[in-house]
């Protein structure tokens, strides 16, 4: 008799194996965080060092991916993050396709799989996909040719797991032992994709103890089942904390009902120098921008001495050249193997 | 219609409390004798249901034709054939159809294609309101003239208090059943998964427990001042069915029903976006679907349904939010319904009664039972013939099933509608 697992309401909701990795146990896929090893984490940031030395030589190119075609597909408008990837791709030498969609096919009435085809037939090696719906980079991994890596660039409010792991290595370069950090993340946890990469890496990478600050209408159903100690209070959550990473509240929803006002929210949920205090005196402070000045924190305490919001820009090329490398060599292995 | 015999089956009539193995004897379209021979009568033709169980044709509160509109997902052909073949004589489907049953000419269409072309019978509901807008009232003396069973808004919900209540009124005139999908749009949102942990995990918009229990509140208000004989369909919360209970103990004679897959799956089962659990209402917590069993089992909940939605494969290929909601639920209802018995939910007559006789009664139809004179509706199902879910083994049109891989543990060999032979699986 097939039978189907259920969990207890009570259980943490277990992730299934994951497309994620390959029959060798390597990263094929970087869809979501949740559902990698350690080991894989780990390795990403590793190599990630590795490529910081090389955006700091003159020419900073290495030819690892020479000869490769990368396909930026992007189904929602983003330039910074395209340009942080079409950037690490260029520094490892592949050829770089920026496609546009919400302009061109879909509004053509194509449909995603038949586009995807076409894509393919133009023999593309990469997919970095950014979309407004959760799980459409899984579906996409779902349906690539075999040959074909997909790197998330963010996914609804699902995983934006690139910008997770810049945060994770901007963090290792400042408290390199994950396990004695208290950490805090602050804002719209409700709609964030970076907090959900966030969470489950620094669970996988064994933080000490993490916390989430919002008001109840951020803070979604059972995220407690995540593997975080929940806060309403920002005072209380950010407490002898070793890192603040707040979220960027959009200004889109702000008049909507998840809060009252601009005003209320950094009354109560703003950082300032003032609430900064009750943290750790060497605590970090990371957004992973753009930022609302006055909103989410204040222009001091981002231009501040904790900040280091312009370190993580600049270590968001070598994590994505560090995945990009890590799924590509994959795909190397399976060919040499075949 | 040629009399036949059915002999040595294990008769289940839950209407009549029948559990024994004898013979029934059909004649005229009708049951003609139960263990005994009518005086004088031949058979043209016997059918051996030796091991086999013999029941009631199923009825199906809940079966999207998807004709007319939707012909390239299904049709009236196409899908009241996998009905019969699955044990199933009687549908309702829903008037949320392209164009709307909301005129005579749309009711007239259905049947005439059901008269033409259908295996199963076809009990069309007429919308509740012009274009299922929730505006205007529909024209339901005239709709009830012409053939419709009931009204529903189907699952387009009444955001107007007042337009709902007018309706109830005016269905309690011409004394028609309304049967209700009881949902909060505003509470629901643009939500496509269960509000909980899984929707968090996966980023994907909730609908809560609230969008329904506050819906079913509204409504059983209503319900009560306008004496309305109202039915709410495919219930999924726990705290749903416990306001229904209460507002039976207080004397208001509503019925409820349940589609099967949520005695079965909870939201866990989207696992990873699996699209073919994309449905509306969504699956709930595990809390919930103990609580929709124990409802079955406390006599909460008076059926169970398909929620049949067959679609095309393309409307499943896509990002989970962006798919086509609905499965495809014909083929899997009766061996759901026999594995509640199998697991101790109910006994097999108190399961199949939640889809023969009890819908019979929603709807007001003689059917459902097989006493002297009932319609000579049966099923015949094998109930040691295990099958396993799959696309070869599906007669829908739509292939849209959470349940493929499944091993399902009986199948329909031969059913009847009318006293006519519509499917024999030796004719297969």
């Amino acid at each position: 008799m097939t039978t189907r697992s259920t969990h207890s309401s009570t259980a943490p909701i277990k992730r299934p194996r994951t497309i994620q990795i390959d029959s060798n146990g390597r990263l094929r896929h970087f869809i979501a965080i949740e559902g990698l090893p350690k080991t894989i984490l780990t390795e990403m940031l590793d190599i990630a060092e590795s490529f910081v030395s090389v955006t700091a030589q003159d020419v900073k190119k290495v030819p690892l991916l020479r000869g490769r075609t990368i396909c930026n597909l992007f189904f929602e408008p983003s330039t910074r993050t395209r340009t942080t990837f079409e950037l690490a791709a260029k520094r490892l030498s592949a050829d770089v396709l920026n496609i546009n969609i919400s302009a061109s096919s879909s509004s053509k009435g194509e449909t995603l799989l038949d586009m995807l085809r076409n894509l393919e037939a133009m023999h593309t090696d990469m997919f970095v996909v950014r979309h407004s719906s959760s799980g459409a980079a899984q579906f996409i991994a779902s349906k690539v040719e075999p040959h074909i890596s997909v790197i998330n660039a963010g996914d609804g409010s699902h995983e934006h797991p690139t910008q997770a792991m810049l945060d994770m290595f901007t963090i290792r370069q400042h408290k390199p032992d994950f396990s004695a950090l208290r950490v805090a993340i602050v804002g719209d946890l409700r709609h964030s994709r970076v907090a959900r990469s966030q969470i489950h890496a620094l669970n996988t990478l064994g933080v000490g103890e993490l916390r989430v600050v919002a008001p109840r209408t951020l803070i979604p159903a059972g995220m407690e089942r995540l593997g975080v100690q929940i806060y309403q209070n920002l005072e209380e959550g950010i407490r002898d904390v070793d890192v603040i990473i707040m979220l960027r509240l959009q200004r889109e929803r702000m008049h909507g009902a998840f809060i009252p006002s601009e005003q209320e929210y950094f009354q109560l949920y703003g950082l300032t120098e003032a609430r900064i205090a009750l943290a750790r005196p060497d605590v970090m402070v990371m957004h992973p921008g753009p930022i609302n000045r006055g909103v989410e924190m204040d222009s001091a305490v981002a231009d501040g001495k904790h900040s280091v919001i312009l370190q993580q820009v600049s270590n968001g090329i070598a994590i994505r050249m560090a995945a990009m490398s890590m799924a590509m060599r994959s795909r190397a292995d399976a060919k040499a193997e075949a | 219609m040629s009399p036949i015999h059915i002999q040595g089956g294990r008769l289940i009539d839950p209407a009549n409390g029948i559990d024994a193995v004898t013979d029934l004897y059909l004649a005229e379209g009708v049951v003609a004798g139960v263990g005994k021979a009518p005086k004088g009568f031949k058979a043209e033709t016997v059918i051996d249901a030796t091991n086999k169980i013999v029941c009631p044709g199923l009825i199906d509160l809940a079966v999207h034709l998807r004709e007319p509109g939707q012909e390239h997902k299904g049709t009236i052909a196409s899908e009241t054939a996998a009905a019969v073949a699955n044990g199933i004589t009687s549908v309702v489907c829903p008037p949320d159809t392209d164009p709307i049953v909301d005129t005579e000419a749309v009711v007239e269409l259905i049947l005439h294609q059901a008269k033409q072309s259908a295996r199963a019978m076809v009990l069309p509901l007429g919308a509740l309101t012009l274009g299922l807008a929730g505006e205007q009232l529909s024209e339901m003396y005239a709709l009830k003239g012409a053939g419709v069973i009931g009204l529903s808004n189907a699952k387009r919900p009444l955001t107007n208090s007042l337009v709902l209540r007018r309706a109830l009124e005016y269905a309690a005139t011409h004394d028609m059943t309304v049967f209700i999908h009881a949902n909060d749009p505003t509470l629901s949102g643009h939500g496509c998964v269960h509000e909980g942990p899984l929707a968090t995990r996966l980023g994907l918009p909730g609908i809560p427990e609230a969008a329904e229990t506050v819906a079913v509140a509204r409504d059983l208000e209503l319900i009560e001042q306008t004496g309305v004989r109202a039915h709410f369909c495919r219930l999924s919360t726990s705290r749903a069915l416990n306001m229904i209970a209460r507002a039976r103990h207080d004397g208001l004679a509503v019925t409820c029903d349940v589609a099967v897959h949520h005695l079965y799956l909870t939201e866990v089962d989207i696992r990873d976006f699996d699209s073919a659990c994309h449905l509306i209402p969504p699956l709930r917590s595990e809390r919930d679907r103990d609580g929709l069993r124990d409802g079955l089992n406390r006599g909460t909940l008076d059926a169970i349904c398909s929620d049949h939605q067959p679609h095309e494969p393309d409307a499943k290929q896509a990002p989970f939010a962006e798919t086509a909601p609905g499965l495809s639920g014909l083929d899997t209802l009766l061996p759901l319904v026999v594995r509640l018995a199998n697991e101790g939910v109910l006994s097999l007559s108190e399961a199949l009664a939640k889809v023969t006789v009890s819908p019979a009664d929603i709807l007001g139809l003689k059917s459902g039972r097989l006493n002297t004179g009932a319609p000579a509706d049966v099923c015949i199902l094998d109930p040691q013939a295990s099958w396993f879910v799959s696309a070869e083994s599906m007669y829908s049109r739509g292939l849209n099933t959470p349940f493929k891989g499944w091993e399902m543990p009986a199948r329909a060999t031969q059913t009847l509608v009318g006293g006519r032979l519509v499917f024999d699986t030796r004719k297969e």
